[in-house]
């Protein structure tokens, strides 16, 4: 069954302005690696050029922070839902300046 | 979290006890509970969207002392969601507004207002005399700026932050809770943030996340209830949803872990990777009239016959509300996929609201071997100021 990756607004230019997109795969990689092959875009976005998630990027597995559990290698089980969490500054366009 | 005595704590004069009423005859809050708020003070950092329903309401709950840190004047684009200030106010200072409608609804509440900037130089010194600090700021340099100088004066930050139609609230640096940097230990840099594309937030959003600041405000005052520490709340508008996920105090968090590197306020700007900007006049050979054009430039180049191809970098819908006639629309996350569109053998001037995104695309045409292009200086707002006063601006 495949897992569900939560998109915030933000990101959702990416997605096609999709809110979730459903993706497989047995780790929290794996289920991020098969939603940037469906939306190239988001790739810069959420990986530095060296392949390294970016720092600003939080990934949740349900309710926990995935850097407090395996992080890339966490298992996923069918149902799991991850979320992807960037940090908002304000309603400026893009939290520095218009 | 407040740590006055019982006997320091003030009285409640008869009108206030009226006032006060529904609160008093709940027993978790009650008379004790009603003098802590009054001994209580907050600072609000902004007189905004995410300040006005804050102070509000702590102003109506009693609170004793509100401070206000702000130095803009009100807008009309302002009153759409901050409540604090009205039609009236418009062109006065938001201190002075928030002021007024503050006493208004509470002439119990001690107002103190600080018409500056929140800098490195002056965030202790404010700090040190509140209970809770409310960040409603809107950008990341102040909210790290925020975040490190509760975590140095031991001051709980009731953080919350909107965008369009989401938003995001926590309380940050107590005792043994995560701060800010537990959670984001960096900021994303300018021009790779995601959202460059699309702002604009919601009216009624930061009414749900600037109350949620309140209560948690509140909460922490009155020393009841569980606070929102340690947890993240993430409200959909349009879902109408909150999710709550866990946060965690990190030990080798920069500010607050257990081996802090961050033992004083530093400069926000550039943590944030922000540079000043270079004074191009001054550098030897760049001539700044090869990177920029004024509005009324660019008029005397259209008058005089020349046609320039003017590509407008923002999005559909600011694109409707006013534009610079002949101009292409091209919205900045698509160009990296049409740039193709673009004629090669014409001078390009690139242009959106103030020239913040243009100059974006600006650097990325040049990036993939554009050699003419010109960002266009104040975007369509000084291009209406000086050229088009026929249009309405936003």
């Amino acid at each position: 069954m495949p897992n569900t990756i939560n998109i915030p607004t933000p990101l959702r230019p990416f997605t096609d302005k999709k809110e979730s997109v459903e993706v497989s795969g047995g780790t929290v990689g794996e289920l991020l690696a098969d939603l940037t092959k469906k939306h190239d875009g988001l790739r810069k976005h959420l990986y530095t050029d060296e392949g390294k998630l970016r720092n600003f990027v939080n990934v949740y597995l349900n309710d926990e922070d995935i850097r407090y559990l395996q992080k890339e290698q966490t298992p996923v089980k069918s149902g799991d839902t991850l979320s992807i969490v960037p940090s908002v500054a304000g309603g400026t366009v893009d939290g520095y300046a218009d | 979290m407040v740590t006055q005595t019982e006997v320091e704590l003030p009285t409640l004069s008869p009108d206030e006890i009226k006032r006060y009423s529904r609160h008093l005859i709940m027993p978790e809050v009650g008379m004790d509970g009603q003098r802590r708020i009054k001994a209580g003070s907050v600072l609000c950092i902004g007189a905004g969207g995410l300040g006005s329903p804050a102070a509000m309401y702590l102003a109506a709950a009693g609170i004793g002392r509100i401070g206000i840190v702000d130095f803009d004047v009100v807008d009309f684009s302002n009153l759409q969601r901050q409540l604090l200030h009205g039609t009236s106010d418009v062109g006065t200072s938001k201190n002075e507004s928030a002021k007024r409608r503050i006493n208004d609804l509470n002439p119990h509440v001690q107002v103190d207002t600080y018409e500056t900037l929140l800098t490195s130089q002056n965030a202790l010194e404010l700090f040190k005399d509140y209970d809770v600090i409310l960040d409603g700021t809107d950008n990341f340099p102040t909210r790290y700026l925020v975040n490190d100088a509760c975590v140095l004066t031991g001051k709980p930050n009731a953080y919350g932050s909107i965008f369009r139609f989401e938003g995001q609230a926590s309380v940050f640096a107590t005792k043994d809770g995560p701060c800010y940097r537990c959670l984001y230990p960096e900021p994303p840099p300018p021009g790779l943030v995601p959202s460059c594309a699309e702002g604009g937030v919601l009216g009624v959003l930061p009414g749900i996340i600037g109350v949620i600041q309140a209560t948690e405000t509140l909460k922490l005052i009155a020393g009841i209830g569980e606070p929102l520490i340690g947890r993240f709340m993430i409200y959909d508008a349009l879902k109408m949803k909150f999710r709550e996920l866990k946060l965690r105090k990190d030990p080798e968090c920069p500010v607050c872990g257990t081996h802090p590197t961050v033992t004083k306020l530093i400069d926000y700007e550039q943590f944030c990777g922000i540079r000043p900007e270079p004074d191009l006049s001054q550098v030897a050979g760049a001539n700044v009239n090869d990177w920029e054009i004024t509005p009324a430039e660019l008029k005397r180049k259209m008058d005089a016959g020349e046609t320039p191809f003017i590509l407008d970098v923002r999005e559909p819908n600011e694109y409707q509300i006013n534009r610079i006639a002949g101009s292409t629309l091209i919205p900045l996350g698509e160009l990296p996929r049409r740039y193709q569109e673009l004629p090669r053998d014409r001078e390009i001037i690139a242009q959106c609201k103030t020239g913040a995104r243009s100059g974006r695309a600006q650097e990325f045409l040049k990036s993939v071997g554009f050699a003419n292009v010109k960002n266009l200086k104040g975007g369509i707002r000084d291009w209406i100021d000086q050229v088009d006063p026929s249009q309405p601006k936003y």
